[in-house]
């Protein structure tokens, strides 16, 4: 009796399993669009050297490079909640890179995130947002590739999860969270503000760190800030100015930021500073410029109510303040001023951000600014980590978020702790 | 300049400064308001690689040893030898994940002047830590340090880090004056390839040679030595060096 109900409910499953395979691997994720003429991905200087600007634009060379390797002879391993990815050779080299690839597959490697063999590729590429990129730059950026000198670098394979190394969740995950599409002008719109956005959407990936990410990786695409999964930095919302958000934020501070790396009272650490090294750096003021017009322009999102943080106790300010008067105050001033070079601590939002984990780090961990043409001998700050133990570090960054104004909730040593642990590289 | 020390090595200075803003108040109107004023942040490579003596110092804010910890003194290395590491650890050459981070996203010609400021320090050398190594420990430490060992093909250390183990520029750094844990640590390195220099290597191949017993025998009897008062590198090699060295040309 039961069997014979089984059965039938059994086939039937199996039946919807199949038509929604089908229907992940039918549909539509894919858009051609041709060339405009094969002198778009000519090797002529012209091409090349605006494919260069676009490959710096798209931070291209950062997971394409190995630490110390040849630039882009691929080798980086990056770790996601999935398992580990090891970035590919796209140099043209023709039997390790991709020396054998056509501006087409090119094109469709950028825009619809299927490799040559018509492998679905991994959205660590993030062709969610490289989908945007113009047909034109994208052939200027294979004109590029094409012209750098091939490095013999066999692809290693990636360390993925069951179910996460299949194609078939690959396609899945496509139908829950990609649409291929070019970057759309907005008419009523200027030209600097298209511009921008057609930056931040698209070879920035901006929103591959500054969104959360869902269980499954996917992200709304949005700018309201999230954890970077397993490295272990909160990029902060680009539109909430309680966070990063631009709103109240100088223009030319903005655009000193993200081509210096340091402005008034900010500078860039973790991966906002490999941003900055290796793409902010080498684009055109106007550029940069345009982005800030558009993230200034993005609508603001309320800062989430937060519960009044608690305050911690008068023991843990005490004990505070006196290692932030032994290690701290000479640098960041007797009330949190921040003395010249070195930030101001009353108000810094990048210390009371409610997830602390960046605090945290940069106790942990100092660090220098990245060099770059506007700042090219930063200030560092020193790592505490040997020095400071976790209760330490705790009550310190505890203190410093209760101080001077500064209402954020206290952390914990299990935090640091944990903190502690995160690979630096 | 009021502070030649880095700032946040002189939270002690900042601590006596209200007495001597008051002292030099009643003196001039101009004297209060400097006084009064922040403090400022001198404009020197000292203090903008002020993060670095967090570790490196010869010893810590209280007092101690730091060296007898684990971190090498960099003060008085050439300058070459300085450079070169410090590009080592952002290319991934050598493998210490705070130094690593440190340094990975500064430019050549800053790294360069770094290492020329630190190339240029002499501070004074603290006693090394008694050794309480057995004597025949000891005896094979000097024994492979001064005179190298023959049946093992490896050089005497002071055939190319100097008669005085004080170095030579511009690559090869001084041997006296650091951690024992450090140059085990560093032969180890080697030994497993973690730590690696241009090519050829040289100290890979000669630490491939040694077996962990002469590792420590090496680093137990080099962490014992005084240094001699004024030891600086010598400015060139008197002689050829015994193997080839892609970092000292």
């Amino acid at each position: 009796m039961t069997r014979r109900l089984l059965l039938p409910a059994g086939a039937l499953l199996a039946a919807l399993v199949a038509l929604v395979i089908a229907a992940a691997l039918a549909w539509p994720r894919e858009q051609y669009i041709a060339a405009a003429s094969p002198e778009a991905w000519a090797a002529t200087s012209a091409n090349i050297a605006r494919g260069a600007y676009l490959a710096r634009a798209g931070d291209c060379m950062a997971c394409h490079t190995a630490r110390g390797g040849a630039p882009y002879a691929g080798g980086r391993v990056m770790d996601t909640p999935f398992g580990s990815l090891s970035t590919p050779n796209i140099t043209p080299d023709r039997a390790t890179g991709i020396g054998r690839w056509s501006a087409d597959d090119f094109w469709n490697a950028l825009h619809n995130g299927k490799s040559r063999d018509g492998r679905l590729l991994y959205p660590a590429f993030p062709y969610t947002s490289y989908t945007k990129v113009s047909r034109a730059d994208a052939d200027a950026l294979f004109a590029y590739l094409r012209s750098l000198p091939p490095r013999q670098a066999q692809n290693r394979p990636h360390a993925l999860r069951f179910p996460y190394d299949s194609q078939l969740a690959l396609a899945a995950w496509r139908l829950l969270y990609f649409k291929p599409g070019v970057f759309e002008q907005d008419a009523q719109r200027g030209a600097q503000w298209n511009r921008g956005a057609y930056l931040v959407e698209g070879l920035g990936h901006c929103s591959a760190c500054h969104s959360a990410r869902n269980g499954l990786g996917g992200s709304d695409a949005g700018l309201g800030g999230g954890l970077i999964p397993t490295v272990g930095w909160y990029a902060p919302s680009l539109t909430s100015d309680s966070e990063a958000g631009l709103g109240k934020w100088k223009e030319d501070h903005v655009v000193q930021l993200l081509r210096t790396g340091v402005a008034p009272g900010a500078s860039v650490t973790g991966p906002m500073a490999e941003v900055v090294a290796q793409s902010l750096r080498h684009l055109s003021e106007g550029d940069v410029r345009a982005m800030a017009v558009y993230l200034a322009s993005l609508p603001g999102t309320p800062s989430a109510r937060r519960e009044p943080a608690p305050r911690p106790p008068q023991q843990v300010l005490d004990q505070g303040g006196r290692l932030y008067r032994q290690h701290c105050l000479a640098c960041h001033g007797a009330n949190g001023e921040g003395l010249g070079p070195y930030p101001a601590l009353a108000g810094n939002r990048a210390l009371t951000l409610a997830e602390p984990v960046n605090a945290i780090r940069v106790v942990l961990n100092g660090g220098f600014a990245p060099a770059t043409a506007g700042n090219p001998r930063p200030y560092g700050m020193p790592p505490f980590s040997h020095v400071l133990d976790d209760a330490q570090v705790a009550t310190l960054v505890s203190y410093l978020r209760a101080s001077w104004g500064n209402a954020a909730a206290p952390v914990t040593s299990a935090q640091v702790n944990r903190y502690r642990a995160v690979p630096l590289d | 300049m009021t502070t030649s020390r880095p700032r946040f090595l002189a939270f002690r200075a900042f601590a006596a400064r209200p007495l001597a803003a008051a002292a030099l108040a009643s003196l001039s109107s101009i004297a209060a308001a400097q006084a009064r004023a922040p403090a400022s942040i001198p404009d020197t490579l000292e203090q903008r690689v002020a993060a670095c003596i967090a570790c490196h110092a010869p010893k810590d804010t209280a007092g101690t040893r730091a060296g007898g910890v684990y971190f090498p003194r960099i003060a008085g290395k050439p300058s070459g030898y300085l450079y070169n590491q410090l590009v080592n650890f952002r290319e991934g050459r050598r493998q210490y994940p705070l130094m690593t981070w440190m340094v990975n996203h500064l430019s050549d010609p800053y790294l360069r002047e770094i290492a020329d400021h630190f190339a240029s320090q002499h501070p004074a050398v603290p006693a090394p830590p008694p050794a309480h190594e057995p004597a025949a420990v000891l005896a094979r430490g000097e024994q492979l340090v001064r005179r190298g060992d023959p049946a093992l093909k490896v050089p005497a250390c002071i055939a190319c880090h100097g008669e005085h183990l004080g170095g030579v520029a511009p690559g090869i750094p001084g041997l006296l004056n650091l951690p024992r844990d450090y140059v085990n640590a560093q032969l180890g390195a080697w030994r497993n390839g973690v730590r690696r220099a241009h090519a050829p290597d040289c100290m890979a191949t000669i630490a491939a040679r040694l077996d962990p017993g002469d590792v420590a025998a090496i680093s137990a009897w080099l962490a014992g030595r005084p240094t001699p008062p004024g030891l600086r590198p010598l400015e060139r090699a008197g002689h050829p060096l015994p193997l080839a060295c892609g970092s000292a040309p």
